[in-house]
């Protein structure tokens, strides 16, 4: 397999080949925990450190490992790491954790993780490992943010609610208020929000690339197909 | 020569969409004016914002889509779309719980998927179930029949949120008959002793038989000018009161007579208005049947077990779902063959 370069790494990570949008891996707490922006964050970033964790593992070890047994072994890394991560979150940020509930543990099973571990950590050097985990992890991180902050601004009126669970007492003013004595729209907080939402993201995404395509062909002369 | 690949329904399909819209209008009209008549102008009111909500969001949609605004404007689709939620709504509901339910009728329940023709979901009731689901206390402001409360008033509660002197909201609002049936039967009481107040009328709920009469009478003639099927609406009508029979007959104490489960709440509207909706019913004659006696089962398990206490607008967007399924194993035989040769 040939070695992609840096910034197409970056870029198929963040944007083209993006893990929550167009690989639409990892639905299930992508869907399940953006009702509010930190929530989104909380478990964007320990899905980004479990990435580059595994990857860079998995990338060190991928001559060691005979191809016949390489997914129990990818499985027990990335399970390990997993443990590691949800440990650690356990101590520092407990409140986080306990309202992240199952979803930490849950890691373990995002697809995004084993199919990056598969497909790319296990054919790359180590550095375009770390740096597929880094960009793939950022580009869900920020779906996850985004979508959280379109269902938390609908639902239930602010931005950035409980910041103080991952940034201290600090945090506490980071939290917007945007719209005073909102009576909430719980559509927004509930499952169909997430599933809207997630729509809407993907057709804005569609709609920017359609234009990018538009201006990149148009000096080309357009043929348009016959209808017959 | 073009040999059209034509895609089902393989039926002949009486009049355009606008001229059986305007019959569809036509028809919601005694039992609107009945609604008003018990429920005062406020109906009146959810209608007109759900109208123009309707309208306004229809044409900035196609406009946005890049169809032609006013050729489809004309079907009145999107108007009877408005109309069928706002019947649905209480009458003392704030202005915009008519406007955020059109808008997602109209935008998201039926332009996103297509407009016209390509919406899985009868998009009124998706609306509704939105509304209901997002704002439950909003939609429990059901004034008591002839509660009294006079334009300028009702105007006054839906825009501004101001009340009269001397009033509140719980003593012009009251639960529905469906709602208080339910509760008291969740607190032990028996249908029996519930015959004191204005709960039951002649057959069905106090009121609301009077509503689903004229609903029915506007079904009937939409059905003898060719605009619905008899399929869906006998076969959920008669679902609901076979399913409320056989509950009946078993424990009259604790369950509700098929007379009152068939005038009470939605049901005549639902059967005859909402469930017929061309586009997200079945389509075959006998998947109709099917499709109705689904909408008729599950109402009544809803309104009896369920969560909520009227039904309708959940069965429908369930039986929506299945509607496809229903269409794909009731095809109809092909002329000319039998029925064991594919």
């Amino acid at each position: 397999m040939s070695s992609p370069g840096y910034k197409e790494i970056v870029h198929q990570g963040l944007w083209h080949n993006n893990s929550g949008t167009v690989q639409l891996l990892g639905l299930c707490p992508l869907l399940a925990v953006t009702t509010t922006v930190i929530n989104g964050l909380g478990l964007g970033l320990a899905t980004t450190l479990t990435l580059v964790t595994s990857n860079v593992i998995v990338s060190m070890i991928r001559g060691l490992v005979r191809p016949e047994v390489r997914i129990p072994v990818f499985v027990l890394i990335i399970a390990s790491t997993v443990t590691v991560i949800e440990l650690a979150m356990n101590a520092w940020f407990h409140e986080l954790y306990r309202i992240l509930g199952i979803f930490i543990p849950l890691i373990v099973t995002n697809c995004v993780i084993i199919g990056r571990a598969e497909s790319f950590a296990s054919k790359q050097t180590v550095d375009r490992a770390l740096l597929d985990g880094l960009a793939m992890g950022i580009g869900f991180t920020l779906v996850l943010v985004i979508l959280g902050g379109m269902r938390e601004l609908f639902g239930q009126g602010t931005l950035l609610a409980q910041a103080h669970l991952m940034f201290g007492e600090a945090g506490k003013m980071l939290t917007l208020t945007i719209l005073d004595d909102y009576r909430g729209f719980l559509l927004a907080i509930l499952p169909p929000g997430a599933f809207i939402g997630l729509g809407l993201i993907i057709a804005g995404m569609n709609i920017i690339n359609a234009r990018r395509e538009r201006t990149a062909a148009g000096k080309l002369p357009v043929v348009q197909p016959s209808k017959a | 020569m073009d040999f059209g690949n034509y895609s089902s329904p393989h039926f002949p399909v009486s009049g355009s969409v606008a001229t059986m819209m305007r019959h569809v209008l036509f028809a919601l009209l005694p039992g609107s004016i009945c609604m008003t008549w018990f429920f005062g102008p406020g109906v009146v009111c959810n209608l007109v914002l759900a109208a123009l909500t309707a309208i306004c969001s229809e044409a900035g949609m196609l406009y946005l889509r890049g169809k032609p605004v006013r050729s489809t404007l004309a079907d009145s689709s999107a108007l009877v779309t408005g109309i069928l939620l706002a019947l649905a709504l209480p009458p003392l509901a704030p202005w915009w719980i008519p406007v955020i339910g059109t808008l997602f009728a109209v935008i998201v329940a039926k332009q996103l998927y297509g407009g016209i023709g390509y919406n899985p979901f009868n998009p009124a009731m998706a609306g509704y179930v939105v509304l209901l689901i997002s704002f439950p206390l909003e939609l429990t402001l059901w004034p008591a029949p002839h509660a009294g409360l006079g334009l300028s008033d009702t105007l006054a509660l839906v825009f501004l949120d101001t009340l009269p002197a001397g009033m509140d909201l719980d003593t012009l609002t009251m639960a529905t008959p469906m709602d208080s049936v339910r509760t008291r039967l969740g607190l032990e009481q028996t249908i029996p002793m519930m015959q004191d107040g204005e709960l039951f009328g002649l057959v069905g709920a106090g009121g609301w038989e009077w509503v689903n009469f004229w609903f029915l009478i506007g079904g009937l003639w939409l059905f003898k000018a060719r605009v619905i099927q008899w399929q869906i609406p006998a076969s959920m009508l008669c679902a609901l009161a076979g399913m409320a029979l056989v509950f009946y007959l078993l424990d009259p104490e604790t369950h509700t007579s098929p007379a009152f489960q068939l005038f009470s709440g939605a049901a005549m509207l639902g059967a005859f208005f909402i469930a017929t909706d061309p586009v997200s019913a079945s389509t075959t004659p006998t998947g109709r049947l099917f499709y109705g006696a689904g909408i008729g089962i599950l109402t009544y398990i809803i309104r009896h077990w369920g969560g909520y206490p009227e039904g309708i607008a959940f069965a429908v967007l369930l039986m929506n779902m299945a509607a496809p399924t229903i269409d794909y194993y009731t095809q109809p035989r092909v002329f000319g063959k039998s029925g064991d040769e594919t």
